[in-house]
């Protein structure tokens, strides 16, 4: 009987008392985000989505090479040798004429792997975040300006851009 | 409604000269017109103020966007999703029952808001049996949900039909028990005797009272089972039945069930009210009705809280509460009533 009336009592005070928190926390400042007109501000360094800045590009390759999964698709030529000398913006001149340099980001898997053999920085990933598109193939970005001069070899790139 | 008759008559020239017949029948329909009103728009803030208060408990926002300020007219809109809605009738269901139950689960709680005392003349009809006819009344949504569970032709639909009258029907038996407790000292089943009872000041009111304050938390957490909200429950319970009782339905058929829950909550908070918290009895610097349903939103206020509080009740544990619990609670606290009252009767 004693354990009976105190079951009650017991129950009646845990109830209370989880209503004591649920009503502190009706008063508390809500976390939420009101995402489209409020935006987090990201980190500088966040893995988002990919830029070449195709005037320090050598046309070495490394980045494609990197890639696990095979979303970057350059095409390069040989500049001649009467064309002036260009050098991307830490020296190093600047031999291959890079004709298509091209980004699949709905392939990309932003583990960052390109950006680091990049020897003149010039490939990096920005916190740009908000980059959905209607149509799939308007994911591929295309860095490349330089357009072939010299009749076009068989493509050396693992996979030609447009082909999946 | 003979109020709104004697103000027909006053008001409208000529309402004297009309047929007998209408003038009895237009205030009814006045009146009934006015309860729809009332019965479709309680449940629209109600549900706003629930995802509102259970979003803030969860330190969220709720609803923002639609309407403008703070989100008020998401309801509406999702009133008018669910009116857009394809009306879908499973194959294998009992159709007539199936397109049935929605509309007695309504009728249920919309034909018991005729005895609510709004205030002093702001009742639709004041029966002398009030009290009964709103224990009576609401019970009826109990065959509008077994309906709904057994057409369905759906385990799911029909545990939660089972489940919502064994519920229903056990918490019932409390519940008026502790009622009763209010009608022995007043003598009347009348609302509108009730709540005169409990006039001139605030500790006259059945709540401040020795034995009907212990009966208004029977009596709260009886309508608390009896319109399954958390912890009661257990005839929807999401986690175990899909939906319960209205698992195979959509549309405008699921707002029916949706708006009839809402509008029970506030019924039985206005119930609440009328016994106990004297019910439009108030300070004067706001009207009757005014202070009835600030009252009433109170008791729903905290009906949300619960339920944002407390997890689900086991099948058991449930019946535990109400037959071992609150039951023999109920029947002292009626003893005890009727042994005041011959009290109070004997040494006057």
């Amino acid at each position: 009987m004693k354990r009976y009336f105190k079951d009650i009592f017991q129950s009646i005070w845990t109830v209370l008392q989880g209503m004591k928190i649920t009503g502190l926390h009706l008063f508390t400042r809500s976390c939420t985000l009101q995402y489209p007109s409020v935006k987090w501000e990201l980190p500088e360094r966040s893995r988002m989505r990919l830029f070449n800045k195709i005037e320090d590009c050598i046309g070495c390759g490394q980045c494609v090479r990197a890639c696990p999964v095979d979303c970057i698709y350059m095409t390069t030529e040989k500049r001649n040798k009467e064309e002036p000398p260009i050098f991307a913006a830490d020296g190093t001149p600047i031999k291959l004429r890079v004709t298509q340099f091209d980004i699949d980001m709905s392939l990309c898997c932003y583990c960052n792997l390109c950006t680091y053999p990049c020897p003149t920085h010039c490939l990096v990933m920005t916190p740009e975040y908000e980059f959905a598109v209607q149509a799939k193939q308007d994911f591929l970005y295309r860095f490349a300006k330089d357009e072939p001069q010299a009749p076009p070899k068989p493509a050396p790139s693992p996979r030609p851009a447009g082909a999946r | 409604m003979e109020y709104l008759r004697e103000l027909l008559t006053q008001q409208v020239a000529g309402y004297d000269q009309l047929p007998e017949v209408l003038q009895i029948f237009l205030p009814m329909l006045l009146a009934c017109l006015l309860c729809l009103g009332l019965v479709a728009f309680i449940p629209l803030v109600a549900i706003w103020g629930e995802r509102k208060v259970s979003a803030h408990m969860q330190d969220r926002l709720g609803p923002m966007r639609v309407g403008g300020w703070h989100g008020w007219a998401q309801t509406i809109a999702d009133g008018v999703k669910l009116l857009l809605k394809e009306d879908i009738v499973p194959a294998q269901a009992d159709r007539l029952l199936f397109k049935l139950a929605p509309l007695v689960v309504f009728a249920g709680g919309f034909a018991a808001f005729v005895v609510l005392p709004f205030g002093e003349s702001f009742i639709v009809s004041d029966l002398n049996i009030g009290v009964l006819y709103i224990a009576a009344i609401s019970s009826l949504g109990v065959v509008g949900i077994i309906m709904a569970g057994w057409a369905s032709n759906n385990k799911y639909a029909l545990f939660g039909g089972m489940r919502a009258a064994a519920q229903i029907v056990s918490y019932e038996i409390p519940t008026v028990l502790a009622i009763l407790t209010v009608v022995i000292p007043v003598g009347s089943l009348s609302m509108q005797e009730i709540v005169r009872a409990q006039s001139g000041g605030v500790f006259n009111w059945f709540i401040f009272q020795p034995v009907t304050f212990l009966a208004f938390w029977v009596v709260y957490l009886g309508t608390l089972a009896e319109v399954n909200r958390t912890p009661f429950d257990i005839p929807e319970a999401e986690s175990e039945l899909v939906a319960g009782y209205h698992t195979e339905y959509s549309g405008m058929r699921f707002a029916f069930f949706f708006l009839a829950e809402y509008a029970n909550m506030f019924l039985v908070s206005a119930l609440a009210t009328t016994l106990f918290l004297g019910g439009w009895h108030g300070p004067g610097f706001l009207p009757g009705p005014a202070w009835f349903i600030l009252k009433a939103t109170a008791l729903v206020f905290v009906q949300m809280w619960l339920r944002w509080t407390l997890p689900r009740l086991r099948v058991d544990q449930l019946m535990h509460v109400s037959w071992k619990v609150l039951l023999p609670i109920s029947f002292l606290l009626v003893l005890a009533a009727g042994t005041l009252a011959l009290w109070r009767e004997g040494s006057p």
